[in-house]
């Protein structure tokens, strides 16, 4: 009886109850019945709205891939944010600036649902590598000084996209969105929705996966101790430059299909302080050591925002997230999840106390 | 010499002006059991520091089992074989006992048996080690529900989990009853009678001398004595530096 | 040609003077107290507001209003590493948590301002904003020259303070030997509690700075996180002098950007010799 006990109290060290196919086919499956849903209401806000708050579960899993399993915090998912959607817009402007020459006219070729999945990897690649450079300068130095970085790196690019006239400068660029999308009820919305649907799903299995595998092991130990860490033979350098370019990549790629959502973008709109304090403020609600905690912070928040913002300011909304941020760092440092899993655990050994 | 385990020479560490650590050479035999003593403040969590990697030394020179460790970070001298422990416990806070020893086990000692085991013998790996230090009814606690001395515990079986050649142990006894030093005493002489060589870096005298085989006294961060514990504790240089001051 | 080159290194001393001045509380709390307070710029742009209040309410000097606001930021300081000590430094929990609080506390200030104030720039009105002193064919604007002096005085008294008196010595000392100071009986945890009340106090002047030297608003304090950072490593992290040096290096790379390529590139440098400065010699300029 005291062992069927204490293997639920720690479910990673029984093996893994659920394999990674499983999972990746389970969230499949809710994502696809999530689609039907808002599909039968058929409401265009509703696709507006649920594309912003999937774009949240993205980078607040991406962000808590570094910040909550490697305790490195990212301040700038503003910036990478902001990098996989000047990808797109630098990539289509090279489509119509230079659409006589092969390489313009070969973009143009490409229908823009295509297109979107290409700039989608393409940004992935490009952040992750931005993420993996400033990991390389950076993290040999103590946790903070990469934390200063980043939170310097969003005002640098926003000086050089706003310096770039080649992307709009600070006036901002067009991307034109087809209304129609031929294969989905609901035009190219929809079509967006159901691309950052996929990215959630995508999104949720590496961070799951990461999480039981070795790979998450090494990130912990990097998190509780990163001296011990070293001592116990984990290569802390080497899996700490893995976790920014994962991190990074993620949260380009949930950058990417922006442009097409907003239809003309800023500067000040993809660099909006708003995404970093998100990618931050979601993990730290929902909880940090595990996968489902920036997801469910991600939706509460994401959701409340989405709901905010019509019927509050967009300003008092950004306040109240703010003071969201504090109230949990200070009051429920483990946020939502942890609390809970805290609570079991303690009822565990209080209750079953037969082990001390 | 040549088949010296551990060959330290001229190891010297400086922080701003002030040096730490001042041309320390040593030896260490396959299966020697070492006390390196002194006051504090006289180098010897440096010297262990350097001999692990967290440090990088000056000058001078480490070599461990036919390899110059002279630049490797930590992991990698960890992988051939040279554990530590800690002189104030550093568990992994957020992990079960249980998972705690996964970490050595998933890398150092992954790394040094060239092969990944799989979680039933990753089970039966870190029961093994439990049973060793006799924490297996704490196996799914967690670190802060710890005592100091299970704490101990916690750190030694983790060094001892990534299967080292040579276990340095930094003041493994601090802060424990008479009753909990025979413990961590007796559990240091198993694993020695297993073939590991051993350091310890020890205040508590009784078990430094029930313990080294030989013993090495650091005073200021220089070398002063080496030699058969009941010698060196005669030789005027220690009694000075110890009872002098 | 010589003429620009001058003016440009001359307004960029002046720049850094008021740079020094931004910094100060910043090597003082991550230098020496090593409280990583990323939200140090909120508070001076919250010293801005103050000044600018003050200013057109009652017609207060904005450096006086500076200097009347310090013992209150000076008791604000205080009560933010309470919080912060008591909610992260004690339970011994991960820097990632004292992060996201002064990352919090920066995002909350910066829209607690932007409720109250809007979001158009705010200036104040004093008698050295517009004219400027002329030595030859060098140009020195009032309102560049009196916040760089006063910085330069604020630094003197300070080092003084710092490197003289006990409570001052112990400030520098607290985060490299807290043992040392538990021996001689010191609390270690009352130390820091006054060196981040007079980091914070220092924003209160900073801040009555700012907008004498440019029209604020909410977000303008985003810009000098990279900034004080850069200056503040450069400087070697808590050396004061260092950071001085540190700050009119900035001040002038970042005055000389401006006149050759244009003001919209020069947030970028302070990020540019961060970066430099954290890759190629992270102890600073003066360090080994």
């Amino acid at each position: 009886m005291t062992s069927v006990a204490k293997a639920s109290i720690e479910p990673r060290a029984k093996g893994d109850p659920v394999g990674n196919g499983v999972f990746a086919a389970l969230t499949l499956a809710v994502a696809v019945l999530f689609y039907a849903v808002i599909a039968v209401i058929g409401s265009e806000y509703l696709y507006f709205a649920g594309y912003v708050v999937l774009q949240f579960v993205v980078l607040a899993t991406a962000w808590n891939i570094l910040g909550g399993y490697c305790g490195y915090v990212n301040f700038g998912s503003a910036a990478f944010f902001a990098m996989g959607a000047y990808t797109t817009i630098c990539i289509t402007t090279i489509a119509s600036e230079y659409a006589k020459s092969a390489v313009g006219a070969a973009i143009g070729a490409v229908p823009p649902g295509v297109l979107v999945v290409l700039m989608v990897v393409l940004a992935g690649i490009i952040s992750g590598l931005v993420g993996l450079g400033m990991g390389y300068l950076t993290l040999r130095l103590r946790g903070v000084f990469f934390s200063i970085a980043t939170l310097a790196l969003s005002v640098v690019l926003q000086t050089l996209v706003v310096n770039w006239d080649f992307v709009g400068g600070s006036r901002g660029a067009y991307v034109i969105r087809p209304n129609e999308f031929p294969l989905l009820p609901g035009g190219f919305i929809a079509y967006l929705f159901v691309l950052m649907l996929l990215l959630v799903v995508v999104a949720l299995c590496v961070s799951r996966g990461i999480e039981r595998s070795r790979l998450g092991f090494g990130f912990a130990a990097i998190r509780d101790d990163e001296m011990a860490a070293e001592a116990a033979g984990v290569p802390t350098l080497r899996l700490k430059l893995i976790a920014t370019t994962i991190s990074g990549a993620l949260m380009g790629m949930a950058g990417a299909p922006f442009p097409y959502y907003i239809g003309y973008l800023q500067p000040q709109s993809a660099f909006g302080l708003e995404y970093a304090v998100n990618a931050i403020a979601m993990p730290m609600v929902g909880g940090t050591q595990s996968w489902i905690g920036p997801l469910v912070g991600a939706v509460l928040l994401g959701s409340f925002q989405q709901w905010a913002t019509v019927t509050i300011s967009s300003v008092l909304n950004l306040l109240i997230v703010g003071l969201l941020l504090i109230f949990f760092v200070i009051v429920a440092p483990n946020g939502i999840t942890g609390f809970f899993r805290d609570l079991i655990y303690r009822r565990r050994r209080s209750g079953g106390g037969s082990g001390s | 010499m040549s088949q010296a385990l551990l060959h330290v020479s001229g190891v010297t560490k400086r922080f701003g002006g002030f040096t730490a650590l001042n041309d320390v050479s040593l030896q260490l035999a396959p299966g020697e059991r070492l006390g390196l003593i002194g006051p504090n403040g006289s180098g010897k969590s440096t010297l262990v520091n350097c001999l692990s990697g967290t440090l990088v030394n000056d000058a001078g020179s480490v070599e461990f089992d036919g390899h110059k460790l002279d630049g490797l970070p930590p992991h990698k001298r960890a992988y051939l074989g040279l554990a530590r422990s800690f002189q104030l416990p550093r568990p992994f806070g957020s992990m079960s006992v249980r998972d705690n020893m996964r970490i050595p086990l998933m890398y150092t000692a992954a790394v040094r048996a060239g092969h990944q085991r799989s979680e039933k013998e990753i089970r039966e790996r870190t029961d093994e080690l439990l049973r060793m230090v006799s924490l297996s009814d704490k196996a799914d606690a967690r670190p802060v529900d710890l005592t100091q001395v299970d704490m101990r515990k916690l750190e030694l079986a983790r060094a001892m989990a990534a299967e080292p050649k040579l276990l340095i142990a930094d003041e493994a006894m601090a802060g424990l009853s008479n009753a909990e030093v025979d413990d961590i005493l007796k559990l240091l002489m198993t694993l020695n009678s297993k073939g590991i060589s051993i350091i310890m870096i020890e205040h508590i005298m009784k078990a430094v001398m029930a313990f080294s085989q030989r013993l090495v006294v650091l005073v200021s961060g220089t070398k002063i004595a080496d030699g058969v514990p009941a010698e060196v504790i005669r030789n005027d240089d220690v009694v000075r530096a110890y009872l002098g001051q | 040609m010589l003429e620009l080159y001058l003016n440009a290194i001359v307004s960029g001393l002046l720049l850094g003077g008021f740079y020094a001045a931004v910094t100060l509380g910043i090597a003082i709390a991550f230098g020496m107290l090593d409280v990583v307070n990323i939200a140090h710029p909120a508070f001076v742009i919250l010293g801005s507001y103050v000044a600018y209040i003050c200013n057109i309410k009652l017609g207060l000097d904005p450096v006086l209003v500076g200097l009347l606001a310090l013992p209150v930021f000076y008791v604000l300081g205080q009560a933010i590493y309470q919080v912060s000590y008591l909610s992260f430094e004690r339970r011994g929990s991960d820097s990632l948590r004292g992060l996201a609080f002064f990352f919090g506390l920066l995002f909350v200030t910066e829209v607690l301002l932007i409720l109250v104030f809007g979001v158009d720039y705010r200036y104040v009105e004093a008698w050295y904003i517009g004219p400027t002193l002329r030595i030859g064919f060098i140009d020195l604007p009032w309102r560049m020259l009196v916040p760089c002096v006063l910085s330069i005085l604020l630094f003197l008294l300070l080092q003084l303070f710092l490197s003289r008196t006990y409570t001052g010595r112990a400030i520098a000392a607290v985060s490299q030997d807290p043992t040392a100071l538990r021996l001689l009986s010191i609390d270690p945890v009352r130390i820091k509690r006054i060196g981040f009340g007079l980091s914070i106090a220092t924003a209160a002047l900073a801040g009555a700075f700012l907008i004498i030297i440019q029209p604020v608003e909410p977000s303008v304090g985003r810009e000098y996180i990279g900034r004080i950072f850069a200056i503040c490593v450069l400087g070697g992290m808590g050396s004061l002098p260092g950071t001085l040096i540190g700050a009119m290096l900035l001040g002038v790379v970042e005055s000389l950007t401006t006149t050759f390529f244009g003001p919209s590139w020069a947030p970028a440098v302070g990020f540019g010799f961060l970066l430099a400065t954290l890759a190629f010699k992270p102890s600073g300029l003066l360090g080994r």
